[in-house]
């Protein structure tokens, strides 16, 4: 799609985000944090669509909200067309978020039952009453209702009365009231019926190229993901496993966690079953409180080895491929992502024997 | 392994919160109990979305949670019935005279524990006052009581509560902490400390005394309202507008978060009709000359072998009102209810 | 004998608002050893169908109009509800979506998995314990002689479903009815829940009936597939034809929407419209409105099941226009098959001119 600009309008560098857990009545005493987002570096290009993978607690949801503020970081920047717009508030903040807007995964919470579908359209405008004069709001909520698929009439109903789809759809209408050069979209299709889904994928594809949005699309569904973006980001346990195109990431994957992940994948073809090979995965996702030392995937990984308990693998081209280029080289989390091998016998469970 | 939320959910209310997954929830899916084609109960649920071809759009009037509530009420016999003994009791209660000719308080001690009579059909207490006037106007002390106490805690709850909720942190953590020492405190026995010391004879300080006490309970309820509500993405997307803490409260969490508040205050308040006259039997509530059925139930209870019309009157009516606010209560919480739907 | 035989099975619901029906003249039936998926949208009556095979309907607001559910010859709806607890269980049983709501958060599992054993078999309690900590074992869970002890929600999402999995398989049942069982669950933990389930299924020979939405699961592990869509199965046959060569239009649809690599950059094919409501199923053909190739008597007529080939049914008056009715190879052009030439399909044209109606109760 859109080749790539060089200048990013997002940039997030080593964002952090730690929950304290905390003990005692009133007087809280911190004992530990969970390390929901634990260092991830990206940006986004006008325009662009970058696709977030990662399965539930991995942190993937916890960046979406540092980005639209909803989580302040704990440490790190994010920068919005070369300003840093981590520690703003106030005025300035309100002014930063009309251009990075939200839609929700769950069109029947993030629609307040209590206003009509044209109130919430519209709530951006009276939030931000510089964005639109008073008397062009309606005129307005009616085309962005128009924009998304929907009969401007409905501006009078409540959302009960519409479908999970349709839902959407007005989410994705309050989203863009304000012209956002960004839409932060958290499993934005993941809560819809499967035929329902490719009609939103589509609108938004479509509204990307009218409005020449920039995505920041997190989901579960690697298809879904692979379809619509442009770059695609592996995130394991709240550190980036993996970035690449998404041929780099889909067709060559350097790092152990994307290639279990892609081989987890039912493919709906069922003749693909002989020849499937899954790679299947080792124990469970450690805790986000207590996350292993050194390369967070090595508890399950099969490459593991020692240096991988003592080293933090950086999420860089692997050397071997730096210099030869092609589809492989593309930043890898692993410290042993040149190594082709794959898992030929079933590996140890869990920790043990694993230098944890 | 969630990823962790700021606010741990609350305790109390419950949110129809619809759960991911473009899937069906395991039981009845589709038809049953207005529930939304795509599965999660819808939060008020009437017809479920359904459109024709093309984007297509929704179906069945445009209908909120009051509608809808309403709707369900006129329905109801029980609502029916418990409405119109409190329309009569409001009545009587502003204007006693419409059906008491007398004065409550004009008393012929020659009349004392005299039976029914033409026009004292109730017959006369034990210092010769109309049972039948008494009775009229001892309804408007329990009116007043009941809905001013329910009002005040009402508000106080909810608002400590809802706030308590929303911004979370210390306060709330230091509410929470006060609401246990008041829930420690027996109502009644707390009464007779306090109110023991009051002289007056005006509704005012038993109102306030149970306000006080029993704020705790609202504050509770609301804050688990405000909690569950302030968990629905629609908040965050506000917040993610940059909506201001105002608006979230206002626009956004008030107007989804009053409902469960509205019915326990309906509920409590045939509690206070009861608590009034409770401490005014004990001699702590109201004190003559004010008129309450707790009162003359007090003062007819050493007659009850002889004059038992002297008692059975003044309970009789406290008993119907308490009845009739309990019963609006139940079928306003079940009117209001998304889940029963 | 097949051994689970549902024939024109009707179910509605009672609402305050009327009557709505749920599901309307289901037929499938599942054989020993294997494995019958039912995909479909929320709303189509795959789960209510389930349910009412379990005998677990609500009911009311449900009701069983019409049909029978004939498990090893026996129709379960005439039997008596004590005699349907017993086969409840011990020859069937059901694996949830959500494993934390079906098990009990105030027993350890080892004791909810031994009371099978103590309620059905009579077993002694540690008789009972020394079984369960064995299934635990069985359906892959680390330590279970430790974990045992341990409460439901001190275990994961994918261990929780495990659980549910030994729970369902402690009798031994002939037939296990699975809900979206995996639907909650993170890819790699899915992968590996769907392949204990194909595994057991295989050692047990069991018949499993997997209820579900995603089109990739069924593909994994089903031997045949039933479509629902509105309340009625559209399409019906062993799972390698319909992925080929879909013979109705919904099904058609459903597997064009499946974003593909080589289609990236361009629309993703999407079936207009929205799935019924149920309370307003269209006339006709329920999918009429939002189908491509609707002419006027599917506004009218209610398609029976035509016999596309032998064991495979399409309830589409046109469905010799699908890639299933002609034999076109562009399903497996689209679907990036290398699969050989279909070997089980017959070409559209030997079928008897109408096709062969089947009893849609």
């Amino acid at each position: 799609m859109a080749e790539r600009p060089a200048e990013p309008i997002l940039e997030v560098r080593d964002l952090v985000k730690h929950y304290p857990l905390t003990r005692g009545v009133l007087f809280k005493k911190r004992t530990g944090a969970v390390r929901a987002v634990d260092g991830v570096s990206f940006e986004l290009a006008a325009g662009e669509t970058l696709g977030i993978v990662g399965e539930s607690g991995c942190g993937k949801s916890t960046v979406a909200r540092t980005l639209v503020h909803l989580e302040r970081p704990t440490a790190g920047r994010i920068r919005y067309r070369g300003e840093d717009i981590t520690r703003l508030s106030g005025r300035a903040l309100k002014a930063v978020r009309r251009n990075i807007q939200m839609v929700f995964q769950d069109p029947y919470t993030s629609l307040n039952p209590r206003m009509t579908v044209g109130d919430i359209v519209g709530e951006p405008y009276e939030i931000h009453p510089e964005a639109a004069p008073k008397g062009d709001r309606r005129r307005r909520v009616r085309e962005l209702l128009e924009v998304v698929g929907l009969d401007p009439d409905y501006a009078g109903r409540y959302p009960h009365q519409f479908s999970g789809g349709q839902r959407q759809r007005i989410g994705i209408a309050r989203g863009l009231a304000l012209r956002p050069e960004i839409i932060v979209a958290d499993e934005p299709v993941s809560a819809l019926d499967v035929s329902v889904q490719a009609q939103v994928v589509n609108l938004m594809e479509r509204l990307q190229a009218e409005f020449g949005l920039a995505y920041l699309f997190i989901a579960h569904d690697l298809s879904v993901v692979r379809h619509i973006s442009d770059r695609v980001a592996v995130m394991y346990l709240g550190r980036l496993a993996e970035t690449g195109t998404d041929t780099e990431i889909y067709e060559h994957p350097t790092h152990p966690y994307t290639r279990a992940l892609l081989s987890a994948v039912p493919r709906p073809d069922p003749a693909a079953r002989a020849r499937r090979a899954r790679i299947p995965l080792a124990g469970e996702v450690p805790s986000p409180a207590h996350p292993p030392s050194g390369c967070r995937f090595r508890t399950r990984c099969w490459k593991a080895r020692e240096r991988c308990a003592r080293e933090v693998p950086e999420l860089a081209v692997p050397e071997a491929y730096r210099a030869s280029g092609g589809p492989a080289a593309h930043p890898s989390a692993c410290h042993f992502a040149a190594e082709p091998d794959e898992p030929d016998e079933p590996y140890g469970t869990g920790e043990a024997g694993r230098g944890a | 392994m969630p990823e962790p939320r700021v606010s741990p959910a609350g305790d109390g209310a419950v949110a129809a919160t619809g759960a991911g997954g473009a899937m069906d929830l395991a039981t009845s899916e589709g038809a049953a109990r207005e529930r939304g084609p795509e599965g999660p109960p819808v939060p008020r649920g009437t017809a479920p979305g359904d459109a024709g071809p093309g984007g297509g759009g929704p179906v069945g009037r445009p209908r909120g949670l009051w509608a809808d509530a309403w709707r369900d009420l006129r329905r109801d016999p029980v609502f029916v019935v418990s409405a119109l003994v409190i329309v009569f009791l409001v009545v009587i209660a502003v204007r006693p005279s419409l059906i008491a000719g007398g004065n409550p308080l004009s008393c012929d001690l020659g009349r004392a524990q005299e039976g029914a009579r033409p026009g004292h059909p109730f017959g006369f207490t034990a210092q010769g006052c109309d049972v039948y006037t008494r009775t009229v106007y001892g309804a408007r002390t329990s009116v007043v009581v009941g809905v001013l106490a329910s009002l005040g805690v009402a508000l106080i709850g909810s608002v400590l509560g809802g706030l308590a909720g929303f911004f979370g942190g210390f306060w709330d953590a230091a509410l929470s902490r006060v609401t246990d020492i008041f829930f420690g405190i027996p109502v009644v026995l707390g009464g007779l400390v306090l109110l023991s010391v009051v002289t007056s004879s005006t509704v005012w300080p038993v109102i306030g005394f149970m306000v006080l006490l029993t704020w705790p309970q609202l504050s509770r309820i609301a804050r688990g309202s405000v909690l569950s509500v302030k968990q629905n993405d629609f908040v965050q997307a506000a917040r993610a507008l940059g909506a201001s803490s105002t608006r979230l409260l206002l626009r956004h969490i008030l107007p989804n978060a009053v409902a469960p508040v509205i019915v326990v205050a309906t509920i409590a308040l045939s509690t206070f009709i009861a608590l009034e006259a409770t401490l005014s039997y004990l001699g702590v509530g109201l004190k003559p000359p004010a008129v309450s059925w707790g009162i003359d139930i007090s003062n007819a209870s050493p007659y009850i072998r002889n004059s038992p019309h002297m008692l059975l009157w003044p309970a009789g009516a406290l008993a119907v009102t308490v009845l009739a606010f309990i019963m609006l209560g139940d079928v306003v919480r079940d009117a209001l209810d998304p889940k029963l739907r | 004998m097949a051994l689970l035989e549902v024939t024109g099975l009707h179910v509605e619901f009672r609402t305050r608002d009327g009557t709505v029906p749920a599901v309307s003249g289901v037929s499938y039936r599942v054989d020993a050893g294997e494995t019958l998926a039912v995909l479909g949208e929320s709303g189509s009556g795959k789960s209510v169908t389930a349910q009412a095979v379990m005998g677990i309907l609500d009911s009311p607001p449900g009701r069983i109009t019409a049909g029978r559910v004939l498990f090893r010859g026996q129709d379960l709806l005439t039997l008596k509800e004590e005699r349907r607890r017993r086969i409840r269980g011990a020859e069937m049983a059901m694996i949830f979506q959500d494993a934390l709501s079906a098990l009990n958060p105030v027993l350890t599992v080892g004791a909810q998995l031994g009371e099978m054993f103590t309620v059905h078999r009579g077993m002694s309690r540690k008789a009972a314990r020394a079984e369960a900590v064995r299934l635990m074992d069985r359906v892959g869970i680390p330590a279970a002689k430790d974990r045992a002890g341990d409460y439901p929600h001190q275990f994961s999402g994918g261990m929780r479903q495990r659980i549910m999995i030994a729970m369902a398989l402690a009798l031994e049942p002939a037939l296990i009815i699975a809900d979206e069982p995996t639907t909650a669950l993170d890819v790699t933990v899915q992968a590996q829940v769907m392949d204990l389930l194909a595994e057991l299924r295989r050692e047990l020979a069991m018949g499993l009936v997997l209820i579900t939405h995603d089109l990739g699961v069924v593909a994994d592990v089903a031997d045949r597939i039933v479509v629902m869509y509105a309340g009625r199965i559209v399409e019906s046959a062993p799972v390698r034809d319909i992925y080929r060569r879909p013979a109705h239009p919904y099904t058609e649809g459903l597997l064009e929407s499946v974003p593909r690599v080589d289609r990236k950059g361009r629309e993703l094919y999407a079936i207009k419209g929205l799935p019924p409501n149920p309370r307003r199923i269209p006339p006709g053909c329920a999918f009429h409105p939002r189908c491509p190739r609707a002419r006027e008597v599917c506004r009218t007529e209610v398609p029976p099941q035509f016999e596309v080939a032998p064991e495979r049914t399409s309830a589409c008056f046109f469905w010799r226009e699908t890639p299933g009715g002609t034999g076109a190879p562009d399903g497996t052009e689209m679907r990036g098959g290398t699969e050989m030439p279909g070997g089980t399909e017959t070409p559209g044209g030997t079928r008897a001119p109408g096709g062969t109606e089947e009893g849609d109760g």
